[in-house]
């Protein structure tokens, strides 16, 4: 198959599921005798922020692992932007993706980490454009422009020679968001992007991140414990426990009013330790 | 006649440092075989291809676990002649140096790459990042650093092991002194002389890679 009919199928499949970037079809997923994901259906609209909360070990992250495979699937399918992400169809049928599948699917897709993941070896700018240029082949003039209007959103203008290694944890992570935006995805997956920082960074990022999704049409899916940011920000949210969506509601029926009995135990443990 | 005879001793410096030379071609070679061939080992190894990959150990470990000097045999009398060629004794000895130490090296390598947190491949996939600049953007440049030191250590002792060359006819620096005690059956100055020419290099070049590693971890 050429690339050009590859783009092109990806173009029709987009215009034909416009209401839904995300779409999990009787996803599940085990490690070894673990059963960590079971038989999960939802779907998240473009531009949707959905935010997964719910105890540690409920398969949360998994989620975020798979969307950007760097888990695979054990059963189901899930689909971005109308495309087979774990899968490809092939004479007909659906196998399995290739690694070259993969990575034109993922190319939509962005990924903020709990632990940043900076390049420590290349310095602030480079870490932002790395990619744009070697993955979506951008001149480099081109990308580095954009690199710098990102370092500025992010607040960050006079780190651009910085090496991630001189930054404080707040500001690795808004260099990490800016890395990510750079690669213009239409989902970005937001792994517990505050855990690791310290108290008082914490509400910066946040604000960070609630401006980006009000000024952006960008998909989110946000695995967090900060209840108040879910509040404030989702569209929707969507409590786990032992690998399955036990409830999916808007922010305020949720955190107001839940009709599941662990979804009240969960907030208030978790509202009560903050 | 005296235990020790300084003439003799002087005399053997002129031949010992053309050995010295010819040593130090090997060693340099050498490290650069085994350099490249060992990342190339690591990183072939570290994408486990079916066959290839149990080749490959099979391949490391019988190195690891026969001396050299036969190496050196096996590859100039053995291999070559079977082949149907005949390399000189000194691309042979840069050739059997640079694929014993390879050996060594490559795991060198892996443990450097092994060391790699896991979070700087989630970015590079996270980024689509091509496999080849994985490599070279992300993952070598942060790998290769670490394991300089333990590199140069290896370079020391393959510059020591140099001499094994001697028995296919390499006139590295035993060689050459022990043609020039032949003169005389007179060895004790000449060997000794060897022998401080290698101390005199190992020596330093030992403190400088202890300073590299104190560097290394710090960082």
């Amino acid at each position: 198959m050429s690339h050009r009919s590859e783009s092109e199928t990806v173009a029709t499949a987009k215009n034909v599921t416009d209401n839904v970037m995300i779409k999990f079809d009787g996803v599940g997923k085990s490690f070894g005798d673990n059963e960590v994901l079971k038989q999960l259906d939802f779907t998240v609209a473009p531009g949707e922020f959905v935010t997964l909360i719910g105890p540690s070990g409920s398969g949360k992250t998994t989620i975020l692992r798979l969307l950007m495979t760097l888990e695979k699937v054990t059963t189901g399918t899930i689909e971005v932007a109308g495309n087979y992400l774990s899968h490809m169809e092939k004479g007909g049928k659906l196998v399995p993706a290739d690694d070259a599948h993969m990575r034109e699917t993922r190319k939509r897709i962005g990924m903020v980490f709990q632990q940043f993941n900076l390049f420590p070896n290349m310095n602030v700018l480079r870490n932002i454009t790395e990619a744009p240029i070697r993955t979506l082949g951008k001149p480099r003039e081109e990308a580095e422009a954009r690199g710098r209007e990102l370092l500025e959103m992010v607040g960050l203008s006079e780190k651009v020679d910085a090496r991630p290694t001189q930054l404080s944890g707040g500001q690795q992570q808004r260099v990490a968001i800016a890395r990510a935006l750079a690669m213009e995805p239409d989902v970005l997956l937001l792994d517990e992007v505050t855990s690791a920082l310290d108290p008082e960074l914490v509400t910066g990022v946040l604000h960070l991140l609630k401006d980006i999704a009000k000024t952006t049409d960008i998909t989110f899916l946000c695995v967090t414990h900060e209840m108040q940011f879910a509040r404030n920000v989702s569209d929707r949210v969507m409590m786990f426990d032992s690998g399955q969506v036990i409830e999916d509601a808007a922010p305020e029926k949720l955190f107001t009013s839940p009709d599941h009995e662990r979804t009240k135990e969960f907030l208030h443990a978790v509202l009560n330790r903050e | 006649m005296d235990v020790w005879d300084w003439d003799k001793a002087f005399a053997a410096i002129p031949p010992i440092l053309e050995g010295l030379l010819v040593t130090l071609q090997i060693t340099v070679l050498g490290s650069l075989v085994a350099y490249v061939l060992g990342l190339i080992l690591a990183i072939v190894r570290r994408s486990r291809i079916p066959v290839v990959d149990q080749i490959l150990w099979a391949l490391i470990e019988l190195i690891r676990s026969t001396p050299l000097l036969i190496q050196i045999f096996v590859l100039f009398y053995v291999i070559q002649p079977a082949m149907g060629l005949q390399l000189s004794p000194f691309a042979t000895g840069v050739i059997a140096l640079g694929l014993h130490y390879a050996c060594y090296t490559s795991e060198v390598y892996r443990a450097g790459i092994d060391a790699i947190p896991p979070g700087q491949w989630e970015a590079a996939t996270a980024l689509s990042l091509p496999r080849s600049r994985v490599w070279t953007g992300v993952i070598l440049p942060q790998a290769i650093p670490r394991v300089v030191p333990a590199l140069g250590n290896y370079t020391i002792s393959m510059f020591k092991e140099v001499p094994l060359l001697l028995a296919i006819g390499v006139a590295e620096i035993v060689a050459r002194a022990e043609e020039q005690g032949t003169s005389d059956y007179r060895y004790v100055e000449v060997y000794t002389m060897a022998g401080l020419a290698f101390l005199l290099l190992s020596f330093p070049a030992a403190i400088l890679v202890r300073r590299l590693e104190r560097r290394v971890a710090q960082k």
